[in-house]
């Protein structure tokens, strides 16, 4: 594989009334698992539909109804590990979370806290061309997700929905090794990228298909590397865990608030006091959620309805040969490739539905001047208008003939962007455009000499002040490019100006 | 190991179960009965023995990725005690 040689981004750097301080991040994103039925029933995971009908007798806990694992939310867990390129367990178990909540009819989350099905791995997180983190990944393991409550449909009771019960969650856990709020956002965002390359997580983060909880503490300069050398998680300081976050904005400034926070304590002579809290969009603070402390005791056992999941090292073999092009490998190739900055590989690479379209743009043309129009001229344009690429009025083979245009000389750069602007709004073949609203340059140095002429001997006083100062030619130019209406070929233009000038 | 009246408060609580204060001692008791009864398990010697899931060679049972149940909302509020609108209506909880 190729591999673009990066330096870690330094870390965020607060300062205190007294001192400066850094911080220490870790992350526990809970991904749903793209699948048509849950984990462990038959019903559906579809998003939006009516209360309570996407609910199998299992996800209510019926008395009596026992839970058969869905294999493929299994291929997906071993699929997203295999991307993070993680260690697969062959061996792993499913095990009860017990807690009381409303939206959680078992009162329990099948979970695995012993034996998770996916162990360490490792995500790359671009923080800039030539910077990035290394970010380890602990562990993913399979579990439920929980009903959804709501509190303001009336006001003494809360209605409860369950239609995410029992939905596939994969929770990957980060190690701490993550350093300000911005590598926090980029974290997810990488997450969510080689997910949605994987078609494992759909990342959709407004409908809950991506959360994130966050783990944060402050240390002194110097004590992360302490950390780095003996492994004593003591130095980094008492972390909090900010519960539940659903935008890569909120997660920033949680980070940021929190970080404030206990740096104001510690400064106080105080002491951070391990807890949950949760942050407030609204304030942009964060707040303890005290229900949660007596509830930590979760009281984890095997799960006895379910036997320890056992898979074959063949079945993971077929899974990874099925693996797509990842967003770091195709980034590199890009970039060696095609000629284009990282900067710019970044942008094409972001999402895989984008790549795929510029490549076809790109084959059997120049990547860079395809690199130019696919992220200038059309991105720039449907971002304008709120569009995704799938929603492009310009398909691959349109820009592709645009492209083939210019570099056959039929028209010139110019004119293309009109030409753009007239296959983006009306559609239609650009050759064909071209022909019928004869747009076609004008490289035949004859006419272009012709009309040179006439506009020189229109204006000989502009010849005389152009002659002392030759800078003055570009009006010339100008004036050319207008009375062909923008077809003439500038550069030939320009050289013919220059010559008749200098007669 | 021993149980005492808090733990069994305790543990009461964590499962929602009501149990009055004359009941804990009974509940206690029973606790560090079964808690005896582990004790005794523990004197085992299981040092590189993997551990029993099934007595007979059972793979978990998977199922395939496809919607078999659902579609029938009435038929999961019908035991609730209060449902409204097509939820589950509980004491209002609110963090």
């Amino acid at each position: 594989m190729l591999d673009l040689a990066h330096e870690a981004p330094k870390p965020k750097v607060i300062s205190g009334a007294k001192s400066d301080w850094e911080l220490v991040i870790g992350l526990e994103v809970h991904a749903q698992v793209s699948s048509k039925a849950k984990l462990f029933s038959g019903a559906s995971t579809r998003f939006g539909a009516e209360p309570n009908s996407n609910v199998a007798f299992v996800d209510a806990a019926m008395p009596g109804m026992l839970p058969v694992v869905n294999e493929f939310c299994i291929a997906q867990a071993v699929r997203t590990g295999l991307g993070l390129k993680a260690q697969i367990n062959l061996v792993s178990a499913f095990d009860r979370k017990n807690y009381f909540y409303p939206d959680l009819p078992q009162g329990y989350q099948i979970s695995q806290l012993y034996h998770p099905l996916v162990g360490e791995g490792e995500v790359l997180v671009d923080m800039g061309p030539g910077v990035a983190r290394r970010v380890r990944i602990e562990r993913i393991h399979v579990e439920q997700d929980a009903g959804k409550s709501i509190h303001d449909m009336d006001p003494t009771m809360s209605f409860v929905d369950l239609n995410r019960t029992g939905v596939a969650l994969m929770e990957i856990v980060s190690r701490p090794d993550i350093r300000g709020p911005e590598e926090a956002a980029a974290y997810v965002a990488k997450l969510r990228q080689i997910m949605r390359y994987l078609g494992t997580c759909d990342g959709n983060m407004q409908n809950g298909s991506l959360r994130a909880d966050v783990n944060v503490s402050v240390c002194k300069p110097g004590d992360y590397e302490r950390y780095q050398e003996t492994g004593d998680h003591r130095v980094l300081g008492t972390r909090c865990e900010i519960k539940n976050m659903n935008s890569m904005r909120f997660i920033q400034a949680a980070i940021e608030y929190e970080a404030r926070r206990q740096i104001a304590i510690l400064e106080d002579g105080g002491s951070i006091v391990q807890e949950t809290r949760l942050y407030d969009p609204d304030t942009g603070e964060t707040r303890s959620m005290r229900s949660k402390e007596e509830a930590h005791d979760y009281r984890y056992f095997p799960d006895p309805d379910l036997l320890p999941l056992e898979i074959e090292q063949d079945w993971v073999d077929e899974i990874a040969a099925t693996l797509p092009e990842l967003p770091d490998e195709k980034k590199a190739r890009f970039v060696t490739e095609y000629g284009m900055t990282e900067y710019d590989a970044g942008v094409l690479t972001a999402e895989t539905e984008n790549a795929a379209f510029f490549e076809e743009v790109a084959r059997g043309r120049d990547g860079k001047a395809a690199a130019n129009w696919v992220i200038n001229d059309l991105f720039g344009r449907l971002r304008k208008e709120g569009h995704g690429i799938g929603e492009s009025p310009v398909s691959s083979g349109q820009l592709g003939g645009i492209l083939d245009l210019i570099a056959k000389g039929d028209i010139s750069g110019k004119i293309a962007k009109d030409l753009f602007d007239i296959v983006y709004t009306e559609g239609g073949d650009p050759a064909e455009i071209v022909e019928a609203r004869r747009m076609r340059q004008v490289t035949d140095t004859g006419a272009i000499e012709a009309e040179v002429d006439k506009i020189i001997a229109a204006n000989p006083a502009q010849v005389e002040k152009a002659k002392a100062n030759p800078k003055l030619a570009g009006w010339f130019v100008g004036q050319v490019m207008k009375a062909t209406g923008g077809k003439a070929n500038p550069q030939a233009v320009n050289e013919i100006v220059s010559r008749k000038l200098g007669d | 190991m021993s149980i005492d009246l808090e733990t069994a408060r305790r543990v009461a609580h964590l499962a929602r179960i009501a149990v009055s204060d004359e009941d804990l001692p009974a509940l206690a008791d029973e606790f560090n009965t079964i808690l005896g009864f582990i004790e005794q398990l523990n004197e085992v010697d299981v040092d590189g023995v993997e551990p029993m899931t099934s007595v007979t060679p059972m793979r978990l049972k998977r199922r395939p990725d496809e919607i078999t149940a659902g579609g029938y909302a009435e038929r999961i509020l019908s035991n609730a005690p209060d449902a409204r609108e097509g939820f589950f209506a509980v004491p209002k909880v609110v963090e």
